[in-house]
């Protein structure tokens, strides 16, 4: 079954590749005023079965090893003109393969000249060029379809269930430079074992890092919890300390309040909240100041886009329960609740 | 082209992660700020950074970056190294300015 299905792909392939992607396009000659003797020697030398005549840029013939062998037989040496009587059967360049495969089937030499469409030669092909041509082409299909599976989006798809959410939760821990991007590092794993699309696990490991080394560098400590379902990925970062006194200033690409040995580390740089912006499909960040933040960010997979809408309406069983305190996100209004 | 041909032609000292020499690279990146390296290096890029703590073998290793260069000798934290041996990410060290780094990097045709 599975042989039938690979044959069938080579006869394929034998259509989609044309001869002038298989050739050598190093081809030996020989004008009809070479003598036989030393074109007995050229095909010696290269280890090869026969070559094309050519005069004057148009090609008058092919001669092969089997007219060697009766040049020898006459006993005499002749020029290759005298042994290139009959017409040539030619191929052209932008031709399938599959056409030069009838030639050989229907004729039987060993070799064809390519002609381009103005009737000069560009090469000459053999059985050898064609297999090599299509298990070029097999092994570039073979790789594209490893890629295309790599690619695939199939987030938590083989969990069979009505609705499906795997929760995962970290601790952050205040200036803890060493572990910095443990959290966004096991979330990343977790989110390829699940089977998430690269670009949707990209995108969660840069924003869930800005996120954690956000609590490391500001806060007293904090929490990082991520939601994982099949339609997107809810990270919800949580942290006490000083919070954030303007959050439309805080959000702005390259403020930053970071101090001087933070930024030594090369953190600080006031891209974080900008980059999480950048990758997340939603973000919400709210704070009380001198006491808490939090902020929230969801991955939407490539596959699910459409429900991208929904879900930002939508509130979510995730947060359903913890009423945002001062709101200032940029894909919902900003809003304000009595403080938890 | 492979990192360990860019090790031989710039003469870089392999400080960590022998295990991933073996990678086709494509691009690379310059920046010392995390957060841009994080917004610019692309998988299976260099990144070449003054930077020799901890934080880049996180950044390197969420990004899938092919290895990090670090120049004008700048010391790698030893835990660094140990994260970065742990990960499979090189740690190449050079003597060279960034800049010079990146201008070679160019000429050998790694644009992107």
């Amino acid at each position: 079954m599975e042989e039938r299905r690979q044959l069938t792909r080579v006869e394929e392939l034998t259509y989609e590749v044309k001869i002038e992607q298989v050739m050598t396009t190093d081809v030996l000659t020989v004008t009809p005023e070479t003598m036989m003797s030393e074109a007995k020697e050229l095909l010696r030398n290269r280890r090869i079965s026969g070559m094309p005549v050519v005069e004057k840029g148009r090609l008058a013939g092919v001669i092969s090893t089997e007219d060697i062998i009766t040049t020898l037989e006459l006993g005499k040496d002749v020029a290759v003109r005298e042994k290139i009587g009959h017409p040539v059967r030619t191929c052209f360049a932008d031709e399938p393969l599959a056409q030069a495969i009838r030639r050989f089937d229907m004729y039987g030499y060993g070799r064809y000249p390519v002609v381009n469409r103005r009737g000069r030669l560009v090469d000459i092909i053999t059985q050898g060029d064609i297999i090599h041509g299509l298990l070029r082409a097999l092994e570039a299909d073979y790789h594209e379809e490893e890629t295309l599976k790599h690619e695939a989006s199939y987030l938590l798809e083989h969990v069979d269930s009505e609705r499906t959410r795997l929760f995962l939760s970290y601790r952050v821990r205040a200036r803890d430079f060493v572990h910095a991007g443990d959290a966004a590092r096991q979330i990343k794993r977790a989110l390829v074992r699940l089977g998430a699309h690269p670009q949707a696990v990209r995108r969660m490991a840069i924003a869930t890092f800005e996120a954690e080394t956000n609590i490391i560098i500001h806060s007293n400590g904090g929490r990082i919890a991520v939601l994982i379902q099949p339609s997107a990925i809810r990270v919800r970062a949580t942290d006490t300390g000083p919070g954030i006194p303007d959050v439309d200033l805080a959000m702005q690409p390259g403020f930053s309040t970071a101090p001087d040995w933070v930024r030594e580390m090369g953190f600080g740089s006031g891209m974080g909240l900008a980059n999480i912006r950048r990758c997340a499909s939603t973000m919400h960040l709210a704070s009380i100041p001198g006491r808490k933040t939090c902020l929230e960010y969801t991955v939407i997979p490539e596959k699910s886009i459409a429900l991208r809408e929904q879900l930002t309406r939508s509130q979510n069983d995730f947060t359903r329960n913890r009423r945002p305190i001062i709101a200032n996100g940029k894909d919902r209004p900003a809003q304000i609740d009595e403080p938890g | 082209m492979k990192l360990r041909q860019i090790v031989d032609i710039l003469s870089l000292t392999v400080m960590a992660g022998h295990a991933g020499l073996d990678t086709e690279v494509t691009g690379g990146y310059a920046a010392d700020l995390v957060s841009c390296a994080m917004a610019g290096a692309q998988k299976d890029g260099l990144w070449v950074t003054l930077q020799g703590h901890l934080n880049i073998v996180a950044v390197a290793s969420l990004l899938d970056l092919a290895a990090i260069i670090v120049t004008e000798n700048k010391v790698v934290e030893p835990e660094a190294l140990a994260k970065a041996n742990e990960e499979g990410i090189p740690i190449l060290s050079t003597p060279c300015t960034t800049f010079e780094v990146v201008g070679r990097l160019w000429e050998m045709g790694v644009r992107r």
